[in-house]
C-alpha cells in the first residue's frame, strides 16, 4: 500500500484530466494524475485520424500528436502520475477527501487531498441501449472498441460492415475499415439528419460511395455464432414502414450510437447528475454539488472537438486553484436552457466575473440566435450562421454585459436558441 | 488411457453438472459429455436464475417434490462451491380478486410442498415487504425461501467440484452415434472421437430426444419454449429486495422482476413456443409485451436502464413433469427430459432421485474416501473491503489490474477463468461478469483476449465468443489488397 | 461534367453542383467564395491527408500511427496505403520521424505521429 499527500488528485489521463493537472501544477499546487492505461493520452491514442487542435494549436493534428502535446507537458511538469491505476472509490469529508484507486505495481493507492477533479471521460452507448431485436452472435461491435482493434492492435474486425449511427467514430471508422480494405456496406441513422460533423460525412462516406440511410434503423440481426446480415427499415413519421425492410449482408456490425458521461464514481460519491448530459450538476467553477469535487471534459458532458475539452478542463484547472486559495466563495445563481437547447453547462453563473457556456442545440438551422435573458430581461443577443446537434455551441458572456441588472438569489438566467 | 466409463453423463448444463458431481463422490469412472466448447452453454446459461418456493405445483408432481427437496440444499452447497446465491425470498403479486383466487391455491400447493414461511399478504403487507410495488396490488403471497442464484456460476462449480473428484469433461463432445454390446454402448461424438460406457444418463436438455432416437430408447419431443429477458443497470430504480411474480396463467409462471445475486435487475421472462431449438432472436414486440407487464408490477422499471436483453429455451414435454425414468427399451440408460422450470432448483435433488436410479438399477456404488465437496474459493475484487484488497494485491499483483471496469473485475480473476477452461468471452464473462456490465465489453474486450492469447497460447484470430463460427477477428490490417481498387472501384476523374 | 458535393470549409456545409465546360469550371449553390474554390479544387484534383499505422517492431505497440505530410492526390491512396501496411517501424522513434520521403515524386512525407521508446 501507497499514502500520498497531495492538494489535488485529477482522476483520468485523457485531453480533460491533462489539461487540468497541468493548469493546477502550474498555479503552484501539488498534484496527482491517475490514470487506468498503460500510457496518458486517453482515447486520443486510437483517434489516428487528422482534424485535433485546429481551435489549440492553429493547426491540425492527429489524436495521438495532440496527446503527446499535453503528455510532455505532464512528464515535464511536478505532476505526480500513475498509469495503470484504476480508482475505485472517492471517500468525501468536511475536512479533505481520500482517493483509493489500485495498480499492480503499487497494490492499494490512499491519496488524501483537499480537492479531485473528475475526467475519466465518457462511454459508448451499445447494442442493448438501443434495443436492436434479433440474434446475439459475434462481429457486433461498439466502434470505439472496433477503432481500438484495428488502430491500436492491428486487428481487422470483419470483412463486410454495416454501421449504426452517424456519430463522429461511425463515420471515421467507416473509413479506416475501407482504408484497411474491408467493405462498408452502409451506414444507417434513425434521424433525418446526420449526428456527425458534415466534414466527416464527406470525406469518410462519399469519398467512399458508401450509402447513408437517413430515417432508417437496423430492425434485425442476423447469425447464429457471427453476424450474417442485417434487416434495415426506413422510418415515416417515427414509424418502422416494414414492407420497405431490406437485407443487407455482412459479418461486422458496428455501433456509433452515442456516447454517455462515464459517472460511476460520481453517482457512489453522491454526486448530483444532470439528467440532460447524464454527466455531474456543476455550479459556475465546474464544482459538482459535492464540496471540493470538480468535472471537466466529456465526463461532465460529451464534446465533439478536442479543443473544448482542453479549453474547459484548463479553466476546471483554474477554478480548482482558486478554490485551494481559500477566496470566499462568490455568490451563485440559476442558469438554465430554455427553448431548442438540450442543455447548457455550467448549471449555475456567477455575476463578478466573465462566465462561459457550454450547449448543445436540439434543432438544424441557418442563422439562429442564441439569446440570454435574465429574470425575463433580455441581457445579450448573438447571431449564429448555422447550428445543429452534432456540434456544440461554444459562448463566454462577459462581466460587464451583466453588471447593469439587479442579483438577487432567486435570480435565473435562460439561454434559448432561436431558429 | 482406457476409455471404458462406468457412466456417461450427456449433456453439462446444470441437471447433467448436478449429476456428475454426484457420481463423483462415488467409486466410479464417469465421463461428462458437452456438445457446445464449455459448460452452461445451453438451456442453463439464458435462465431467471430463481431458486423457486415451492407453491406452483401441487405434491402430485415429480418436480414439485424435487423442488422442494432441492430448494433446501442451497445453503450447504453454496458453503462448498462459493456461487452466488441468496435467499432473497419471493412475492407473487395480484392484482384482483380473480388473481388473488389463483395465488391462494398457490399458497395451498406451498402448505402442501412444506414450504417453509409461506404466508397470504394483504395489500399493506405487500407493500411493507416490497416498497416498489404497484400500489394497486391487491394481496398476494410470500415466500420467504425463495431466493436467486447466478446458473452458469452454479453450473460452473459443479464441473469444476465433479472434476477434482476425478469426473471427465469432454467439450466439443456432439453425440452422433451410438452401439452397444451387452455390457457396454460406444459413444461416437461428430469430430469422430469415442467412448466407452456401461451406464449412461441422458441430461441433454433441448436434445434429450434426438440423444434417446440416437440410442434407440423412448420416443418422445422436446419443444422448445423459448423466453426473452431484458437485464437492467445496477444504479436501476427498479432494482427491488425481493423477485416479484405476477399471479401465474395456466402455461407461465409469468414475467417477472428479478433482482439478481450480483445486483441487476432483470425482467422477463416471455414463454413462447418455437420451432427451432436454437432460435435465439429477440423482437420489438416480445419488448414491448415484457416492459409493459413488468410494468405492472414495479412501476419503476424503465427501458432506459436496459444493458442487454437475452433468450433462452426451455426443454419442454407433453405431460409437463419431469421425465426422469430408466429407459424401458434399453439397459442401463437413463431419461433426465423435461427439465425445464424449476429444473435449476430441483438440479441437486434430481442428482440425487438419478443415484438412486442408478442404484435400484444395479450400479455398484461405494462411497468415494476422499471425496471433497469443496472446490477453491476464488476472491471476486467487486466483494472485498479496501484493506482485503491491499493485502491481496501484496500477495498478488494482477488483483490490482482492474480490467473490467463497470463490474470491477481484476486481471486476477480472468486468469482464474482461463485456467478452468473458460477461454472464451462467454466462459470468461459468465465465470467473472467482465463485459456483462454497462458498456458490454466496450473497453475491455480487447485487454481480455490478449490476456486469453498470453495463457493459452491462442492466436487472436483463434479466440471465440463462444466456440464454433464465432470468431472475433479474422485478419490484420494490411490484409486485404487496396491497390487493384484503383483500377475498377475508384472513379477517376477524365 | 456536372459533380454534386457538400462544401466542407465550414460547418454550414452547402450542398453545391460544380460543373465542367471545356476549360471553365462554373459552382453553383455556394453561400460564399470559398465553396468555389473548394468546388474547384475538389473537381480537377481532390486531395486528402492520408493516417494509417504501420507494424511497430516494440513490445510496447504493435502498431504505430502515421500521416502524410500534407495531401496526396486521391488516387494516390490505395497504393500508399499498401505500401505503408508493409513498412516495419522500428523503435525508438520520435513523433514526426520520416518513414517515406516524397512519396511516389509528390513531394509529400509521410512521418511518424507517435514517439515510441525502446
Amino acid at each position: 500500500m501507497k499514502e500520498i499527500t497531495k492538494d489535488v488528485v485529477v482522476i483520468g489521463g485523457g485531453s480533460a484530466g491533462m489539461a487540468a493537472a497541468g493548469e493546477v501544477v502550474g498555479k503552484g499546487h501539488s498534484v496527482v494524475l491517475l490514470e487506468r492505461e498503460e500510457i496518458l493520452g486517453g482515447i486520443l491514442n486510437q483517434c489516428i485520424h487528422n482534424g485535433f487542435g485546429l481551435h489549440r494549436f492553429k493547426e491540425e493534428l492527429t489524436g495521438p500528436e495532440y496527446a503527446e502535446r499535453y503528455a510532455r507537458i505532464i512528464e515535464e511538469s511536478q505532476v505526480e502520475y500513475y498509469t495503470g491505476t484504476t480508482v475505485s472509490e472517492i471517500d468525501s469529508r468536511e475536512d479533505g477527501k481520500t482517493v483509493f484507486a489500485f495498480s499492480s505495481e503499487h497494490g492499494m493507492l490512499r491519496i488524501n487531498c483537499r480537492a479531485v477533479v473528475l475526467a475519466m471521460g465518457c462511454r459508448e452507448r451499445n447494442r442493448g441501449n438501443i434495443g436492436t431485436p434479433g440474434t446475439r452472435p459475434a462481429g457486433v461491435y461498439t466502434a470505439g472498441l472496433a477503432q481500438r482493434l484495428v488502430n491500436m492492435e492491428g486487428l481487422m474486425p470483419g470483412s463486410k460492415c454495416v454501421i449504426v449511427g452517424s456519430g463522429d467514430i461511425g463515420l471515421i471508422m467507416a473509413r479506416r475499415m475501407s482504408w484497411a480494405g474491408a467493405e462498408v456496406k452502409g451506414v444507417v441513422e434513425i434521424q433525418p439528419y446526420p449526428a456527425g460533423l458534415t466534414r466527416n460525412i464527406v470525406q469518410c462516406l462519399n469519398d467512399f460511395d458508401i450509402p447513408l440511410h437517413l430515417s432508417h434503423v437496423v430492425s434485425k440481426i442476423y447469425g447464429k455464432d457471427r453476424v450474417e446480415g442485417v434487416d434495415i427499415t426506413p422510418l415515416k413519421n417515427g414509424m418502422e414502414v416494414t414492407e420497405e425492410t431490406f437485407h443487407v449482408e455482412c459479418d461486422t456490425l458496428l455501433l456509433s450510437v452515442g456516447l454517455v458521461p462515464e459517472n460511476e464514481i460520481a453517482r457512489n460519491t453522491g454526486i448530483k447528475i444532470n439528467p440532460e448530459t447524464n454527466g455531474p450538476l456543476v455550479d459556475s467553477n465546474l464544482m459538482t454539488s459535492v464540496e471540493g469535487i470538480f468535472a471537466c471534459g466529456n465526463v461532465l458532458h460529451v464534446h465533439d472537438l478536442v479543443d473544448y475539452v482542453s479549453e474547459e478542463s484548463q479553466r476546471c484547472g483554474e477554478f480548482v486553484s482558486t478554490y485551494l486559495k481559500a477566496g470566499d466563495r462568490e455568490q451563485q445563481y440559476s442558469m438554465v436552457s430554455g427553448s431548442n437547447l438540450k442543455y447548457v453547462i455550467p448549471n449555475r453563473f456567477s455575476s463578478g466575473r466573465d462566465n462561459h457556456f457550454y450547449m448543445r442545440s436540439l434543432i438544424v438551422r441557418n442563422h439562429a440566435e442564441l439569446v440570454f435573458s435574465l429574470d425575463g430581461n433580455e441581457v445579450k443577443r448573438k447571431k449564429i450562421r448555422h447550428i445543429q446537434p452534432s456540434e456544440m455551441i461554444s459562448f463566454t458572456l462577459k462581466k460587464e454585459e451583466l453588471a447593469d441588472f439587479n442579483l438577487d438569489e432567486q435570480s435565473r438566467l435562460e439561454v434559448s436558441l432561436i431558429g | 488411457m482406457s476409455n471404458l466409463f462406468d457412466v456417461a453423463v450427456i449433456g453439462a448444463g446444470v441437471t447433467g453438472a448436478a449429476i456428475a458431481r454426484k457420481l463423483s463422490s462415488y467409486n466410479l469412472k464417469t465421463v461428462l459429455l458437452e456438445k457446445e466448447c464449455d459448460v452452461s452453454f445451453g438451456v442453463s446459461k439464458a435462465n431467471s436464475g430463481i431458486i423457486h418456493g415451492g407453491f406452483h405445483h401441487d405434491s402430485s408432481m415429480l418436480k414439485s417434490r424435487l423442488e422442494a427437496r432441492g430448494n433446501l440444499m442451497y445453503d450447504q452447497l453454496k458453503e462448498e462451491l462459493h456461487f452466488p446465491f441468496k435467499r432473497c425470498g419471493i412475492l407473487v403479486a395480484a392484482f384482483s380478486t380473480d388473481e388473488m383466487r389463483t395465488v391462494e391455491k398457490l399458497y395451498n400447493n406451498g402448505l402442501e410442498n412444506k414450504s417453509i414461511g409461506i404466508e397470504l399478504c394483504n395489500h399493506e403487507r405487500m407493500l411493507n415487504l416490497e416498497p416498489k410495488l404497484n400500489t394497486d396490488v391487491t394481496g398476494g403471497l410470500f415466500a420467504p425461501g425463495g431466493g436467486i442464484i447466478e446458473p452458469y456460476r452454479f453450473v460452473f462449480s459443479l464441473v469444476e467440484s465433479a472434476r477434482k473428484n476425478g469426473v471427465e469433461l469432454l467439450t466439443e463432445f456432439k453425440v452422433t452415434g451410438s452401439r452397444s454390446n451387452d455390457e457396454s454402448y460406444t459413444v461416437e461424438s461428430a469430430d469422430g472421437r469415442q467412448i466407452e460406457a456401461r451406464w449412461i444418463v441422458n441430461a441433454a436438455g433441448l436434445y434429450c430426444d434426438e440423444i434417446s432416437r440416437i440410442f434407440d430408447a423412448e420416443e418422445y419431443e422436446i419443444k422448445p419454449r423459448k423466453g426473452e429477458e431484458f437485464l437492467l443497470d445496477r444504479n436501476a430504480s427498479a432494482h427491488t429486495d425481493k423477485v416479484i411474480f405476477p399471479a401465474p396463467s395456466k402455461h407461465s409462471k409469468g414475467m417477472l422482476v428479478i433482482p439478481t445475486a450480483e445486483g441487476t435487475t432483470m425482467v422477463g421472462p416471455t414463454a413462447q413456443m418455437v420451432d427451432n431449438k436454437e432460435s435465439s432472436s429477440t423482437s420489438k414486440e416480445n419488448f414491448q409485451t415484457i416492459f409493459a407487464s413488468a410494468r405492472r408490477l414495479i412501476p419503476q422499471v424503465s427501458e432506459r436502464d436496459i444493458i442487454t436483453s437475452f433468450t433462452g429455451s426451455r426443454p419442454t414435454l407433453a405431460g409437463d413433469d419431469f421425465y426422469i425414468e430408466p429407459s424401458k427399451r434399453i439397459p442401463r440408460f437413463i431419461h433426465v427430459a423435461g427439465i425445464q422450470s424449476p429444473g435449476l432448483t430441483a438440479a441437486p435433488a434430481i442428482a440425487e432421485y438419478v443415484k438412486d436410479l442408478l442404484k435400484t438399477e444395479g450400479l455398484q456404488l461405494a462411497e468415494k474416501a476422499d471425496y471433497d465437496p469443496c472446490i477453491e474459493k476464488v476472491p471476486r475484487f467487486r466483494n472485498l473491503s479496501k484493506e482485503e484488497l491491499a493485502e491481496l494485491v501484496e500477495e498478488n499483483p494482477a488483483y490490482g489490474e482492474l480490467v473490467c471496469r463497470c463490474e470491477n473485475v481484476t486481471e486476477a480473476e480472468i486468469v482464474a477463468a482461463i485456467r478452468k477452461d473458460h477461454i472464451t468471452l462467454d466462459g470468461i464473462k459468465f465465470y467473472t461478469r467482465a463485459m456483462m456490465g454497462r458498456c458490454q465489453g466496450g473497453f475491455c474486450t480487447h485487454k481480455i483476449m490478449k490476456i486469453i492469447c498470453r495463457e493459452t497460447g491462442l492466436s487472436m484470430d483463434e479466440i471465440t465468443k463462444r466456440g464454433g463460427g464465432s470468431w472475433l477477428v479474422h485478419k490484420e490490417v494490411g490484409d486485404y489488397p487496396l491497390r487493384s481498387r484503383n483500377l475498377d472501384g475508384e472513379r477517376q476523374q477524365p | 461534367m456536372t459533380k454534386e458535393m457538400i462544401c466542407i470549409s465550414c460547418p454550414i456545409g452547402c450542398h453545391i453542383e460544380v460543373t465542367r465546360n471545356q476549360d471553365e469550371i462554373t459552382v453553383r449553390g455556394n453561400k460564399c467564395s470559398r465553396g468555389e474554390i473548394y468546388g474547384k479544387e475538389e473537381l480537377l484534383s481532390p486531395k486528402r491527408v492520408v493516417t494509417a499505422t504501420c507494424p511497430a517492431d516494440s513490445i510496447l505497440m504493435a502498431r504505430i500511427p502515421v500521416k502524410t505530410t500534407r495531401p496526396i492526390g486521391k488516387e494516390l491512396i490505395n497504393s500508399l496505403l499498401e505500401d505503408l501496411y508493409k513498412t516495419r517501424v522500428q523503435a525508438p522513434v520520435q513523433c514526426g520521424a520520416v518513414i517515406m520521403e516524397n512519396y511516389a515524386g509528390t513531394g509529400v512525407d509521410v512521418v511518424v505521429t507517435k514517439s515510441l521508446s525502446s
